[in-house]
């Protein structure tokens, strides 16, 4: 019963730094007072060398921190060399690869043995060619200076990626490529990318964390902005139809410069605007919208008359006493619409709940720990300064107690990190809810054009008839009448054209629109089914484990029961 | 609730009486009486006995937190070196709420104090526990309304024993004399285990406190996200919107086990670590008491011996005073070894007193973590189960 003080401990070797700390506080007979501070300034040395093999893409492990709780990193990497730690947890191995391998490293739910998900939302993979693969990798980011006269002297730093391309497709002419790229890049490939694929959900790119690039670590954030540009770029190949795109061929495969138009900022495009305007006005350059202007919405561009008159029809939509002439009536869509607002509000309030219901979890785990730390610290007091046998029995018990319930804090701590990822599927598709919106708008944006034109022309036409209508009284004014009618049909015809050509437009995002929704629906159902099913394994095996832990307690103090009964 | 201890069934004390005569005790049924200020809590003290000191097998009397007071507080006085079991706190502020679970708790901590007085062997016998199992309520609240001097003060209050020792203290240094402690290692030694034990017990009660929280926590948060999941379901629609739905169900499902279990670790681990503490301030109440009692031999030896050379130096000079000298000095004598006495009784006892106490905490804590396993492991399968049941039904949902 008394056994000695290695007993038990024996297995917790294997296990990584915790159990270590249990032991040194255990163990260590000189160990003072402090032995919990000890304990933790040894848990955070512990961390900074362990050889978890996700250390180095540990972004920012505050002292204080386990290594466990930054789950961010475990998503980009394979488990197949996992820690020691899991090689505790044999839940059932749940199915194989759902889906196909396409060698994406974000791969749709393979549960390996070890009872986690290298997950990830399949509307970021591609799951319907077979065996064609690209996989992206983004590394090796190197400072690089702005060539030549930046106006802020001294200036004109800047951060290059290598991205490093590996793919079998064969419109990509090559087998493996790199290039080096600069985040101002990828701003441009997103943006022309907007511009070309109007209405599909294309996948939102990083942000420009300008706060973040002053505040924080320069290593830690272009660690955090590596990280995200791979997760981005692998989201664009997964994309059925922006895979194909060739600007995305043109940012992964074009050496130097990236030859793709650089979006002026808004400024610029106002002050553009604001010289055409006058012109346009007073008719000397083409007030109709030409065709390759159709194509993109007003807002944002640099034609300020037609904002104008496109905020005016708008206007009129809204508060006018006559319908446009075309309306959205679609009403499967306008269905579809209501159910995505829907579905974006519930699962707003499941993201909610899930990081509560994380944060309990962890604060579980976390007090449990405390618990047992309390009753190791007991146990080696009343060890010390034991005079009779009793007492020595007590801490015999308070030991396999406190063993107990660390175990426990740190079965429940993993729990949660995998419950993290899981539940992370929630805060992906919360996500990609901003760009369903994007592209919703892509389509009324469209429609308001092809609005906007229909209403001039028939605004122009009523002119016309006016003036046919008009006869010459006045001796000389049929020439100019005539003049002006030849104007005017040429306007009329110039608007229609645009009107067409709008109207192909809002037909393509329409459709755009649509595929889209059915491709997510698609996958939403297959991602959520995936997160709910590794979130109920997940709990299914930790909780047996934990269940085993408190059952060798309930065994090792039964003599205590029959007593109690 | 109830807890019926018969002394014959308890192993406790090396010197329990032989199995024929039993005292077996239990509180019970707390109702609320009274209103705002005045409210107060009336618990049903049931006494079951075969022993002739009593009126009877059976009495039931009503009693009140500060009838449990006055017995607690005589037998300190009458018991001096006997650890006497602790009162639950009493809490002013509380009182006012009176939840549910407070007066749970206090009621089964009434009902440990009772049978631990009632199981042991020299405490058992005191005419004031007979007086509290089965006066009249009348009685009790004549007995109380004629307490007067030391027993108004309410010894039992810790801070108010370390302030008369303090303030003894420094009435001692002020007279610029030195204070008096025994030099005994091992008593030494045992002061300090007291109070080191002090302070880990209430860190680990402090944590168990919090881990009721957490229970707690984790069940509210559990069903919040049950209901939101299942909202999300009614958003899906077909089968997956079902998965959902049944997810969420179980999620609130889970939310009460975690809610009970909360319940079973307040009553059954902290509350038994909050006993173990309140145990430890009254071994230090003893303590002090016992630093009292040598004190007192202390300062009556040296008295003695003032008196003994004053009554000398009056015979010598056949003063007509030794007679009354002769007189002070025995009575004095016979105080001095009464207080030896007393002393030697406290040491005696407490040293008795100390190997009952570890051997009582060893139980207590054996069935602690016993309770404490068992119901986490309850915890565990439970929610190992309900979550399992859910597995076919993905399969299920995922297949087709």
């Amino acid at each position: 019963m008394m056994g000695s003080e290695n007993e038990g401990f024996e297995e917790a070797h294997l296990y990584a730094s915790k159990e270590e700390m249990e032991n040194l506080v255990l163990d260590n007979p000189l160990n003072d007072s402090n032995s919990y501070s000890n304990y933790r300034s040894a848990m955070s040395s512990a961390i900074s060398d362990t050889s978890h093999p996700l250390a180095p893409s540990i972004l920012v492990t505050p002292a204080d921190s386990d290594p466990i709780l930054s789950p961010p990193p475990y998503r980009d990497h394979l488990y197949h060399n996992s820690p020691t730690e899991s090689s505790y947890i044999e839940p059932p191995p749940f199915g194989d690869n759902v889906g196909d391998v396409n060698g994406v490293e974000n791969h749709s739910l393979n549960l390996d043995n070890f009872g986690r998900f290298s997950r990830s939302a399949s509307w970021s993979t591609s799951s319907s060619s077979d065996s064609e693969y690209v996989k992206i990798t983004v590394s090796n980011p190197q400072k690089e200076q702005e060539a030549s006269n930046s106006i802020v002297p001294g200036g004109g730093n800047y951060v290059t990626y290598l991205i490093t391309t590996r793919t079998n497709v064969p419109e990509f002419g090559g087998v493996e490529f790199s290039v080096r790229r600069r985040f101002r890049d990828v701003v441009t490939l997103s943006d022309r990318l907007a511009e070309s694929y109007r209405g599909l959900f294309i996948p939102p790119r990083p942000d420009k964390s300008v706060v973040e690039s002053q505040v924080m670590h320069k290593q830690e954030f272009v660690e955090l902005r590596r990280v995200a540009l791979e997760k981005y770029l692998r989201r664009l190949v997964a994309h059925p139809v922006i895979k194909r795109s060739d600007e995305l061929k043109v940012f992964l495969q074009v050496q130097g410069k990236l030859p793709l138009a650089t979006t002026t900022d808004v400024a610029s495009r106002m002050l553009d605007g604001a010289v055409k305007l006058p012109k346009q006005l007073l008719g000397d350059s083409s007030v109709v919208v030409a065709p390759h202007e159709v194509v993109q919405p007003a807002k944002g561009g640099r034609d300020l008359l037609r904002l104008f008159k496109e905020l005016k029809q708008s206007v009129a939509n809204d508060w006018g006493g006559s319908r446009p002439l075309v309306v959205e009536e679609d009403k499967e869509f306008l269905e579809k619409k209501e159910k995505i607002n829907d579905l974006e509000q519930q699962l707003s309030n499941v993201s909610k709940q899930a990081e509560s219901l994380v944060k309990a979890q962890q604060d579980m785990g976390d007090t449990m720990g405390e618990l047992g730390l309390a009753f190791i610290k007991l146990t080696k007091f009343e060890n010390e300064e034991a005079m009779f046998n009793s007492q020595r029995a007590r801490a015999h018990d308070m030991k396999g107690f406190a063993t107990a319930a660390v175990k426990a804090s740190r079965f429940y701590r993993e729990l949660n990190a995998q419950t993290v990822e899981h539940l992370d599927t929630i805060h992906e598709y919360l996500g990609l809810m901003l760009v369903v919106h994007s592209a919703f708008s892509d389509r009324s944006s469209a429609l308001l054009t092809v609005q906007t034109l229909l209403s001039e022309l028939s605004s122009l036409e009523s002119r016309a008839e006016k003036l046919e209508a008009t006869s010459s009284k006045v001796f000389g004014a049929g020439k100019s009448r005539n003049r002006k009618m030849e104007d005017l049909k040429e306007t009329i015809r110039a608007t229609e054209d645009a009107k067409n050509i709008a109207i192909r437009e809002y037909q393509r995002i329409k459709e755009n629109n649509r595929s889209e929704l059915e491709r997510l629906d698609k996958e939403r159902e297959a991602d959520l089914l995936n997160m709910l099913k590794g979130f109920v394994h997940n709990q299914v095996g930790y909780m047996e484990k934990i269940a085993n832990v408190w059952t060798k307690v309930v065994e090792e103090t039964s003599c205590y029961a029959k007593e109690n009964s | 609730m109830e807890q019926q201890r018969s002394i014959s069934g308890s192993s406790q004390s090396p010197r329990s009486p032989s199995s024929q005569p039993y005292l077996s005790v239990s509180v019970t049924d707390p109702v609320k009486l009274g209103n705002g200020v005045q409210a107060y809590i009336s618990y049903r003290v049931i006494t079951k006995t075969n022993l002739p000191e009593y009126q009877g097998p059976e009495k039931i009397v009503i009693r009140r937190y500060s009838d449990f007071v006055w017995l607690h507080d005589h037998l300190f006085e009458k018991y001096k070196g006997i650890f006497i079991p602790p009162l639950p706190e009493k809490s002013a502020v509380e009182k006012f709420r009176f939840s549910s679970e407070f007066i749970e708790m206090r009621c089964q901590a009434l009902d440990t104090f009772v049978n631990r007085i009632a199981s042991h062997h020299e405490l058992q016998q005191s005419e004031d526990l007979r007086t509290f199992l089965q006066a009249d309520e009348e009685t009790m609240e004549r007995l109380m309304s004629q307490e007067t001097g030391i027993f108004k003060r309410k010894p039992a209050d810790l801070m108010q024993i370390f302030k008369d020792v303090q303030s003894r203290v420094s009435d001692v240094v002020l007279g610029k004399e030195k204070p008096v402690e025994e030099s005994n290692p091992e008593y030494e030694k045992l002061k300090h285990y007291i109070f080191e034990l002090e302070n880990h017990l209430a860190e680990a009660q402090k944590h168990a406190y919090r881990l009721v929280k957490r229970h707690r926590e984790l069940g509210q948060s559990l069903s919040d996200f049950g209901k939101a999941v299942k909202l999300l379901g009614a958003c899906e629609g077909n089968s997956l919107g079902k998965v959902f739905s049944d997810l969420g169900t179980k999620s609130e499902t889970l939310s009460d086990k975690l809610q009970k279990e909360a319940h079973q670790l307040l009553m059954n681990f902290e509350e038994p670590l909050k006993d173990y503490v309140r145990s430890v301030q009254s071994i230090k109440a003893t303590i002090a008491e016992r630093a009292n009692a040598f004190r007192r031999q202390c300062e009556l030896a040296e008295t003695i011996k003032l008196k003994e050379i004053n009554l000398n130096r009056l015979i010598l000079i056949r003063s007509d005073k030794v007679g009354e000298a002769e007189f002070e000095y025995n009575q004095l004598k016979a105080e001095s070894e009464e207080a030896t006495r007393m002393f030697e009784k406290i040491m005696r006892l407490m040293n008795e007193e100390i190997v009952r106490f570890q051997e009582q905490k060893t139980l207590d804590m054996g069935i602690a973590f016993h309770e404490f396993a068992k119901g986490q492991a309850r915890l565990a399968n439970g929610i190992a189960t309900a979550w399992r049941s859910l597995l076919p039904k993905l399969e299920a949902c995922s297949s087709s």
